[in-house]
C-alpha cells in the first residue's frame, strides 16, 4: 500500500513569504500601502451602511407611529351617576390599530366618572400615573387605590396621598355635558412615572 | 482510521483543541467546588435545546402567541414537559449564577489577572436576567402582560430619551404585535447570540488563566478528563433532577388567561424580580428614578468595580460585605413583598379570579368550537360563566344580590335593596315570590318601594301576595300551576326536563292565569299581560315571555318601558339608554343569571 504523505500535500499555502527585494521601494510602497489602508477603511464603512441603515430605519419606525387622537365619545347619561359622588367605572370603546390589524370598536381603556355637587362631572383615566397598573375605587376608604405599589388618590381632587409612590395625581380627562344630560369624554392616555401630565402622542 | 483522523487534524488542527479542552491541568486535582461553570454551561445547553424546540411551535403576535403556547402546553406531545423544563431551568440558572458569583468573590477569583473574566461573568448574569424578562412576556398571558407593562413603563422614566426609548422597545405607543415580535427577536436572537459570545470569551479567559485553585492541594495535579468531567456530570445530573423535580412539583409552567388590556389583573413580576417591585414602593414621586434607575445602576457599577476594590485586603472584605448585604436585601425585600400580598385581601381575591379565568379558558379552548381565528381573548370576553358575575358584582350588586352575595362570592358592600337574582325565572324563585312569608323580605321586594316598610302603602302586587295567606288547598294547588306556567316562559336550560314533563300542568296554569285562582277576586290577567295580550295597566309587567333571554335583556335595557314597570319603576337604572352596560354585557349577565354557558360534555360517563 502506498503511503501517502499527507503533510507534504497540505503545507499551509498562505504562509508568509519574505517580500522579494525588487518590490521594496520604500517610499512609493509606503504611500501605496497607506492609500490601501485608507481605502479599506472607507470601503468597509460603505459596504456596511445599506444593511445597517435599513435595519435601523425599521427599528425606529415606532417613533413615527402616533396614537390616534381620540375624539370626544358619548359615555353615559348624567342620571346614571350616583348623586352622592360615588364614582362609576366605564369602559371606553373605539377603533384600535395594532400594527397590521384594525380592531373596530374594542375596549381601549376605562375611566371613572364622578358626579359633583355642583352638577359637574369629573373623569379620570383608571391607569395609575405611577407605573401603569389600574386603580380601583375603594369603598372602605372612599378613595382610589392602586394595588401595585399602593398609591392612593383623593376622591374629590384626584391628588395622590402624601405617602404614595405616584409622582402626580390621577389623570383627569376633559368632560362635556351635551344634549341635556349626556356625558361626553375625551379619552387619552398619559405618560406614567413623571410629575407632569403629558399625553402619549 | 488513524490515517483518516490524521488527515482531518491536518486540515483542522482539532487534536490540539481537544487536547486543550480535555487535558487542561487542574492543580491539586479534581474538586467538587469546581463544578459551577459546568453546571451553568449545562443549563445553557438545556435552554438552547428546549428553546429552539419551543421556537418551532411558537408564533409571536397578539392573536397567536397565547394560542400557540396553549397548543404546546395542552395539545402537543410532551409540550408541557418541554415548556416546564425551559421555564424552571431559567429560574435555576439565575440561582446558580448568583451562587457562582458568590463563590468567585469568596475564593477571590475575581482579582488580577482575572478582572476581565469576572466582567464577562457579570455580563452573563445580566444577559440571563434580560432573557428572563423578555421570555416572561412571550406567552402573552395576563401575568406576563401586566408585569412586563410595569417594567417597560420604567423605561419611559429615563430622563430625556425615555419616551422614545420606550416606544422603540415596545414597538409603538402601546402594547401589541410589535411588542411581541421585538421581545421575541431579543429573546431568541439577540440575547442568546450575545450569550454565546460572552460564554466563549469567558471560557477562553478562564482557560487562559487556569483555574483559581483552592489551597492546600490535597492531591497531585490531574487533567480535566476524566475525573473532573465526571464530577461535573454528576452536577449536571443534579441540576437536571432539580429541574424535573420543579416541573413535576408545580405541574409544569403556569399559563394564565390570554392577555386582555381591558381586564384588570394584579400585576406582579416573577419571584426573582419581586425584590425590585417591593423596592419601588419606597420611592415617592419622581424618586422612582432613584429606585428604578440610579440606585440599580450604582449597584451594578460597584459590582463591576469590585476587582479593583478587592486589591486591598479591606477592599476584599468590603466586597464581601457588600455582596452579603445585597443578598440579604434581596431575600428581605422578596419576603416583605410576598408577606404583604398574603395579607392583602383584595390581591388574594384578584388572584383567585385570575386563577378561575385561567382554568375556564382551558375549558373554552377545548370546546368543539375551539379557538377562533381572532384569538382566544374573545373566548373569555364572551363567556357568561366568567364575565356574568364580574359584571353583576360591578353594576348590579349595589342593589341586587346573588344568593346573598355579590356574584363573585363576596359580601355585599351595601344593604340589599332589590331582589336576589339567583335562580331568577325558576319555579322555586317564583314560588318564593308569591309566598306571603317571603315577598316582603330582602330576597324579593323587601328593599324596594313596592313594600312600604311603615305598613301603609303596599304595592298592589305585594298586597295580592299577602292575601294568598288564606288560600284553600285547592287554591294552593292552582297557584303552583300558575307558577309553573309563568316560569315555563323563561325556558331555562336547567328546567327543560321539568317543563317538558309537565306540559299538561303548564297548560292548566296558563288557563288559570286567565280565569283566576279559586278563592281570589282578581285573576292575573286583570293586571298583567299574557299570551301575547298586553298588560291592561302600563305599570304592571307583561308576563308573556317572562324572564326569557329576550325579556330580561329588554328589561335591563329599559325597565321604564310600558312592557315592564313603566312609570312605576323603582330605582332600576335604564342601563341600555345610559350606556353603563353595552348590549353585549347585558347579554352576558342575562345568560349567566339564566345558567346558559358552555359546559363541557362529560365524556367519562360509564
Ligand atoms: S403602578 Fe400604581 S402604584 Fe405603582
Amino acid at each position: 500500500m502506498a503511503h501517502i504523505n499527507l503533510s507534504e500535500n497540505t503545507k499551509l499555502e498562505n504562509e508568509k513569504k519574505p517580500i522579494p527585494e525588487e518590490d521594496a521601494k520604500p517610499e512609493k510602497a509606503e504611500r501605496r500601502e497607506f492609500m490601501v489602508k485608507v481605502g479599506s477603511v472607507c470601503l468597509g464603512g460603505v459596504v456596511a451602511i445599506p444593511p445597517i441603515a435599513a435595519g435601523v430605519a425599521v427599528l425606529m419606525d415606532p417613533l413615527r407611529r402616533k396614537q390616534g387622537d381620540t375624539d370626544f365619545t358619548r359615555v353615559t347619561l348624567l342620571d346614571a351617576l350616583p348623586e352622592d359622588g360615588t364614582p362609576k367605572k366605564f369602559t371606553i370603546y373605539a377603533d384600535k390599530q395594532d400594527a397590521w390589524n384594525k380592531f373596530p370598536n374594542t375596549a381601549i381603556g376605562a375611566i371613572y366618572l364622578c358626579r359633583k355637587s355642583d352638577g359637574k362631572v369629573d373623569a379620570y383615566n383608571v391607569v395609575c400615573p405611577h407605573l401603569g397598573c389600574a386603580v380601583v375605587f375603594r369603598e372602605s376608604e372612599r378613595d382610589y387605590y392602586c394595588p401595585c405599589h399602593n398609591s392612593a388618590f383623593d376622591l374629590e381632587t384626584g391628588t395622590q396621598a402624601p405617602d404614595s409612590p405616584s409622582a402626580r395625581g390621577l389623570d383627569s380627562l376633559e368632560v362635556r355635558l351635551e344634549n341635556e344630560g349626556e356625558v361626553w369624554v375625551k379619552f387619552q392616555n398619559f405618560q406614567p412615572g413623571i410629575a407632569d401630565k403629558k399625553a402619549i402622542a | 482510521m488513524k490515517a483518516l483522523l490524521g488527515w482531518l487534524d491536518q486540515r483542522t488542527g482539532y487534536k490540539k483543541i481537544v487536547n486543550e479542552i480535555l487535558f487542561e491541568n487542574i492543580p491539586g486535582g479534581p474538586r467538587w467546588r469546581y463544578i459551577w461553570g459546568s453546571a451553568l454551561t449545562f443549563c445553557i445547553f438545556v435552554q438552547f435545546a428546549t428553546g429552539i424546540m419551543l421556537w418551532m411551535a411558537y408564533s409571536p403576535s397578539s392573536q397567536t402567541a397565547w394560542e400557540s403556547v396553549y397548543f404546546i402546553q395542552e395539545e402537543m406531545n410532551a409540550g408541557w414537559l418541554l415548556r416546564g423544563i425551559h421555564h424552571y431551568a431559567a429560574q435555576l440558572m439565575t440561582v446558580l449564577l448568583i451562587l457562582h458569583l458568590m463563590q468567585v468573590v469568596i475564593d477571590k477569583a475575581y482579582t488580577a489577572p482575572r478582572e476581565v473574566n469576572y466582567w464577562f461573568g457579570l455580563g452573563l448574569l445580566f444577559l440571563v436576567m434580560a432573557l428572563s424578562l423578555t421570555g416572561y412576556l412571550l406567552p402573552w398571558d395576563q401575568k406576563g402582560y401586566w408585569a412586563t407593562k410595569v417594567a417597560t413603563n420604567m423605561v419611559a422614566i429615563t430622563p430625556v430619551i425615555g419616551e422614545s426609548l420606550q416606544k422603540i422597545v415596545i414597538g409603538g405607543a402601546d402594547y401589541g404585535h410589535h411588542t411581541l415580535t421585538r421581545f421575541f427577536a431579543l429573546h431568541a436572537g439577540v440575547l442568546p447570540g450575545l450569550l454565546i459570545l460572552l460564554i466563549v470569551v469567558h471560557i477562553y479567559l478562564f482557560r487562559r488563566h487556569g483555574i483559581k485553585a483552592k489551597k492546600p492541594f490535597r492531591r497531585a495535579d490531574t487533567p480535566f478528563w476524566p475525573e473532573q468531567v465526571f464530577r461535573d456530570l454528576v452536577a449536571a445530573l443534579a441540576v437536571m433532577a432539580a429541574i424535573l423535580g420543579l416541573v413535576l412539583w408545580f405541574d409544569g409552567a403556569h399559563l394564565s388567561a390570554p392577555a386582555d388590556p381591558a381586564e384588570r389583573y394584579p400585576a406582579r413580576p416573577d419571584w426573582y424580580f419581586m425584590f425590585l417591585f417591593q423596592f419601588l414602593k419606597y420611592f415617592k414621586g419622581e424618586g422612582v428614578l432613584w429606585g428604578g434607575i440610579y440606585i440599580p445602576a450604582f449597584i451594578v457599577g460597584l459590582l463591576f468595580l469590585m476587582p479593583f476594590i478587592g486589591r486591598w485586603k479591606q477592599g476584599h472584605r468590603f466586597n464581601l460585605i457588600f455582596l452579603y448585604t445585597l443578598l440579604g436585601g434581596f431575600v428581605y425585600l422578596t419576603y416583605i413583598a410576598y408577606a404583604k400580598d398574603a395579607k392583602d385581601e383584595e390581591f388574594q381575591f384578584a388572584q383567585e379570579q385570575a386563577r378561575k379565568d385561567a382554568e375556564r379558558i382551558r375549558v373554552l379552548a377545548n370546546a368543539p368550537a375551539g379557538i377562533p381565528q381572532g384569538g382566544a381573548t374573545s373566548l373569555l370576553r364572551s363567556d357568561p360563566y366568567t364575565q356574568g358575575p364580574k359584571i353583576f358584582a360591578d353594576k348590579c350588586a349595589s342593589c341586587h344580590a346573588y344568593g346573598g352575595m355579590d356574584g363573585l362570592g363576596r359580601e355585599l358592600k351595601e344593604p340589599q335593596s332589590a331582589p336576589d337574582l339567583k335562580g331568577v325565572g325558576s319555579r322555586e324563585w317564583l314560588a318564593g315570590f308569591v309566598d306571603p312569608d317571603q315577598i316582603a323580605t330582602a330576597k324579593y321586594f323587601g328593599g324596594t318601594h313596592f313594600v312600604d316598610r311603615d305598613g301603609g302603602n303596599q304595592s298592589r302586587m305585594v298586597e295580592y301576595v299577602m292575601g294568598l295567606r288564606d288560600l284553600s288547598p285547592t287554591g294552593q294547588g292552582e297557584l303552583a300551576k300558575v307558577v309553573a306556567a309563568v316560569s315555563a316562559q323563561a325556558e331555562l336550560k336547567s328546567q327543560k326536563g321539568l317543563d317538558d314533563a309537565d306540559s299538561d300542568l303548564i297548560r292548566e296554569g296558563s288557563d288559570l292565569f286567565w280565569d283566576g285562582i279559586t278563592g281570589l277576586d282578581e285573576a292575573c290577567i286583570d293586571c298583567h299581560g299574557w299570551d301575547g295580550e298586553e298588560s291592561s295597566e302600563s305599570r304592571t309587567p307583561d308576563l308573556t315571555g317572562w324572564m326569557s333571554r329576550e325579556y330580561m335583556i329588554e328589561f335591563i335595557k329599559n325597565p321604564e318601558h310600558p312592557r315592564f314597570y313603566g312609570s312605576g319603576n323603582d330605582r332600576m337604572p335604564v342601563y341600555g339608554e345610559e350606556g353603563t352596560l353595552t348590549e353585549k354585557q347585558i347579554g352576558l349577565v342575562v345568560d349567566w343569571l339564566r345558567g346558559e354557558w358552555y359546559e363541557p360534555v362529560d365524556t367519562q360517563m360509564p
